[in-house]
């Protein structure tokens, strides 16, 4: 069993699994059940100013797609921050953090964009002895509309601004969580990080409408005939906020600034990548709204699995370990060929990899008599879209051409590394 | 005292008739919505499907269950239709193990295919329980057809020719439509009175006159329906049974096919008597099906004794494994020598050098009721067609040797003696018979 203890600027916890602020976390009774689960740490549902809590719909606050066998793919939700007082979310985060010490716990705020609203709830947050703070600049729906969330996450200055009064008032590590409803991530990573963010978190949920009710066109989920949009999350996120992470985790400017993934985070696997890609840790929702408290046992029995088939003695041992191989498309090597191989004894003929080639790409596999398909490699321009729509896994898989073979397609020997900056092609590059 | 398993002789009332009715359910039970559309996520779209292939009526199998899995099961069932009119029918009775879930590709990746026949089932079930008829007619042609036995091949035959235009007179022997799905098949396989149910369906298309109790040989002829009609469709099956060459006498001794039949029309299956110790002779589908209906009414004893081996047996090893798990014995290589007070004996047999040679051992079974399930036979044809091999000789249009008259369905050569077979073939006939009237080739 790998050591899977975390140090996330300086807030520790027995592993590197958080749940997100969200409705999980809502208040003291999940946030025991789920320390009781396994859970590391907990970021506690957005508490708001003091006075009369906010007030939440009665109707339906998720709606969801689902794949196959309605397995949850994507989850929407127009909850807002937490609508219990304020007091009694302080009495029982200090209640739990006492009790479990060893965990770590983080309060996510959300208060009007003036500085003596966030004076006032980090001295409050502050004596819950909570481990740190994390500013909801993400939440797209509702509070938005209201100055807040991610009204804010979509102006930097805004986020540099409120980031240097909650470093200058108060000790506590601050995290940023920001929102994908932007154009590029850096913008308001880099905002963050001038305002003296310890870290950032990543992704807040995506403006959605999961679905439209064809029998009362209204869009899903319908309160009294009517739609907003929502935040999406959930396992169809996950490939959006791993670019995030990685655009930051490589950007010079953000470079070194910790970060906190999340994004459709739902097994150990998804964790380490997001880990790979520069987390140092990271926050679950969704998979627990899903599956429940309990899926974190696969997650630590998983990534330590994994860690000890590695050789690897901590997490932070996987943390940004694939960030120096994310680039730009101008890196790659234009000199790199591969070519598609079916393996004729796991294929089971089901013919989908024909299909997709002969349909929609270079029709480059034929098909025998006897539903063999066979990979032309005249043909092939290795796009990969047979290996993604065979059902099998490992049936079709691309062989890389050594250098000095000739590519049956061009007729050009494979050469090497050679990427698109230095291309014949390419007359910018040329023109000088 | 009421009778039960042990009761000597051929009674009925074995079981009690909660039992009995029970044993009679559905061999299948139909899928609900869920169950349907997790069985619908498992097809993978196949290009060129395999399953597809293997349909005799070549429905497209893979874009009806996108529909039930896009939430469109009456699109579904008329994908089903267009190839298929009987497509309910051939969902409960079709040996999908043999025909399109043995070529699922599922198969080789987890050795369990889609649920395609029951798939079927939900989709027609959902299309046929709206009530109506989904297809209508196109204008009338002022031709008229008349097909000879109401059974599968002659409604897909007149369904076919109906929605064409064409004016269908059906003639059949019997008092009822149907066929073997009403007479033949066994009864847990279409419950609910099924075969009638699709009849009228089925007829809701219009322009079909169904006239019963008329047989060919007693008040028709083939001369008379020529005269009278643009075009003629046989589709009587096999009226005969092969006869069981043993010596010695058996009060019990009894055509499978009369006894299922009977089976079939009794109103009430408690009713139905059945031996204590049954033995059907036979290795097809109709051995299979005498066998098991005669366990589930009570039966202690149900044996099939075959004369060749297992692999040589034509019912396919999903029938066979369900006989054998409904309690019925089957013996392989045991080919029936005498019958008498004592049972039946029957010789054991080898195969040797390709020949079926009898080993000199014998043995004796009780039999209070012995079933033979030998085969059918063409029996009725009018002459002046020609026959081959025992049956009409059709091409591959459906045309007979005689002009302007076609066949189809287990009376004609070509296919398995198949439901679905049959479908395929009254079908295609139906579509020359229409390039035919209609001034094609």
């Amino acid at each position: 069993m790998a050591d899977l203890r975390s140090n996330f600027i300086g807030i520790k916890s027995p592993n590197p699994f958080w749940l997100a602020s969200a409705p999980p976390t809502d208040k003291e009774y999940n946030v025991r059940r789920a320390y009781e689960a396994g859970w590391g740490g907990v970021v506690w549902k957005t508490l708001g100013e003091a006075g009369p809590p906010v007030v939440n719909v009665s109707g339906p606050r998720y709606g969801a797609i689902w794949g196959a066998d309605r397995r949850l793919l994507g989850l929407n939700n127009i909850e807002l921050i937490t609508d219990r007082p304020l007091e009694v979310n302080l009495r029982e985060i200090k209640q739990v953090k006492r009790d479990y010490p060893d965990r770590a716990l983080v309060v996510s705020l959300m208060v009007p964009c003036e500085e003596e609203p966030w004076k006032r709830i980090l001295k409050a947050v502050e004596e819950t002895e909570a481990d740190g703070v994390e500013l909801n600049f993400g939440c797209p729906h509702g509070m938005a509309e209201r100055g807040m969330g991610s009204a804010v996450g979509q102006v930097p200055e805004y986020i540099e601004m409120v980031t240097r009064w909650v470093k200058q008032n108060s000790r506590m590590p601050c995290i940023v969580k920001l929102t994908p409803n932007i154009t590029n991530i850096l913008y308001p990573a880099e905002a963050a990080k001038r305002g003296g963010a310890d870290a950032v978190s990543l992704i807040n949920t995506i403006n959605s409408i999961t679905s439209v009710n064809l029998d009362t066109f209204t869009p899903e989920p319908t309160i009294d005939g009517l739609g907003a949009h929502g935040g999406y999350c959930g396992p169809a996120v996950k490939p959006i906020a791993l670019n995030m992470v990685a655009e930051i985790a490589r950007s010079a400017t953000t470079a070194g600034l910790p970060i906190s993934g999340i994004g459709g985070i739902t097994t150990w696997r998804d964790a380490a990548e997001f880990m790979a890609l520069g987390a140092g840790n990271v926050q679950v929702c969704t998979a627990a709204m899903t599956y429940g408290f309990k899926v974190v046992q696969e997650m630590i029995s998983g990534l330590s699995e994994f860690m000890d088939n590695h050789g690897l003695t901590s997490v932070d041992e996987i943390v940004g370990r694939a960030v120096p191989k994310v680039k730009d498309w101008k890196d790659l090597n234009l000199n790199f060929v591969t070519k598609a191989v079916i393996d004729e004894d796991l294929c089971i003929k089901c013919g989908r990899c024909y299909a997709a080639c002969e349909d929609t790409s270079h029709q480059a596999i034929e098909m025998g008599e006897d539903r063999t398909f066979r990979v032309k490699d005249d043909e092939c321009v290795a796009c990969n879209l047979c290996v993604n729509v065979c059902p099998i896994e490992n049936c079709i898989t691309m062989k890389e051409l050594p250098l000095g073979e000739v590519d049956p397609r061009t007729g050009r020997k494979v050469e090497p590394y050679a990427n698109w900056t230095t291309h014949p092609n390419n007359t910018a590059a040329n023109a000088g | 005292m009421p009778n039960d398993q042990s009761t000597p002789g051929i009674v009925a009332g074995r079981l009690s008739a909660d039992q009995i009715a029970q044993n009679f359910g559905d061999l299948h039970p139909p899928l609900d919505a869920h169950e349907a559309r997790v069985a619908a996520d498992r097809c993978y779209f196949c290009h060129d499907a395999p399953c597809m292939t293997a349909c005799p009526t070549s429905i497209d199998i893979p874009l009806f269950i996108r529909q039930i899995a896009t939430g469109t099961a009456e699109a579904a069932a008329k994908t089903i239709f267009n190839q298929n009119i009987l497509g309910g029918m051939c969902a409960r009775v079709c040996p999908t193990e043999t025909l399109c879930e043995e070529a699922c590709v599922r198969n080789e990746a987890e050795c369990e295919p889609v649920q395609i026949g029951r798939l079927q089932r939900y989709a027609t079930d959902t299309l046929m329980a709206r009530g109506g008829h989904p297809f209508t007619r196109a204008a009338a042609t002022g031709k008229r057809v008349a097909v000879v036995g109401a059974g599968p091949s002659g409604l897909a035959c007149a369904h076919r020719l109906a929605m064409k235009g064409h004016d269908v007179t059906i003639f059949d022997g019997r008092k009822k439509g149907g066929g073997l799905n009403e007479f033949g098949i066994a009864a847990y396989k279409a419950p609910g009175n099924f075969a009638q149910a699709e009849l009228a369906w089925l007829l809701g298309i219009g322009g079909i006159t169904v006239d019963y109790g008329k047989r060919l040989g007693d008040g028709l002829s083939l001369d008379d329906l020529q005269k009278s009609h643009d075009a003629v469709f046989l589709g009587i099956g096999l009226a005969g049974v092969n006869a069981l060459a043993v010596s010695g006498n058996h009060d019990g001794l009894a055509s499978a096919v009369d006894w299922i039949s009977a089976l079939r029309q009794s109103n009430d299956k408690a009713d139905v008597a059945v031996g204590r110790d049954v033995v059907v002779i036979g290795g097809g589908m109709t051995a299979i099906d005498a066998a098991v209906q005669a366990k589930l009414l009570g039966a202690e004893t149900v044996t099939i004794a075959y004369r060749r081996d297992k692999a040589a047996m034509a019912a396919s090893e999903f029938e066979q494994d369900l006989a054998t798990s409904k309690g019925v014995r089957i013996l392989y290589n045991a080919a029936p020598k005498s019958v008498g007070k004592e049972g039946i004996t029957l010789a054991r047999t080898a195969t040797k050098g390709g020949k079926l040679i009898e080993t000199g051992e014998t043995l004796t079974l009780p039999a209070d009721q012995i079933l033979r399930a030998i085969g059918q036979t063409l029996d009725g044809a009018p002459g002046g067609l020609a026959i081959e091999g025992g049956k009409i000789a059709v091409d591959a249009t459906g045309r007979t040797s005689v002009a302007g008259v076609w066949a189809g369905g287990d009376c004609a050569t070509g296919g398995e003696d198949l439901t679905v077979t049959a479908v395929a073939e009254g079908r295609d006939a139906a579509e020359d018979i229409h390039t035919s009237l209609t001034g094609g080739a």
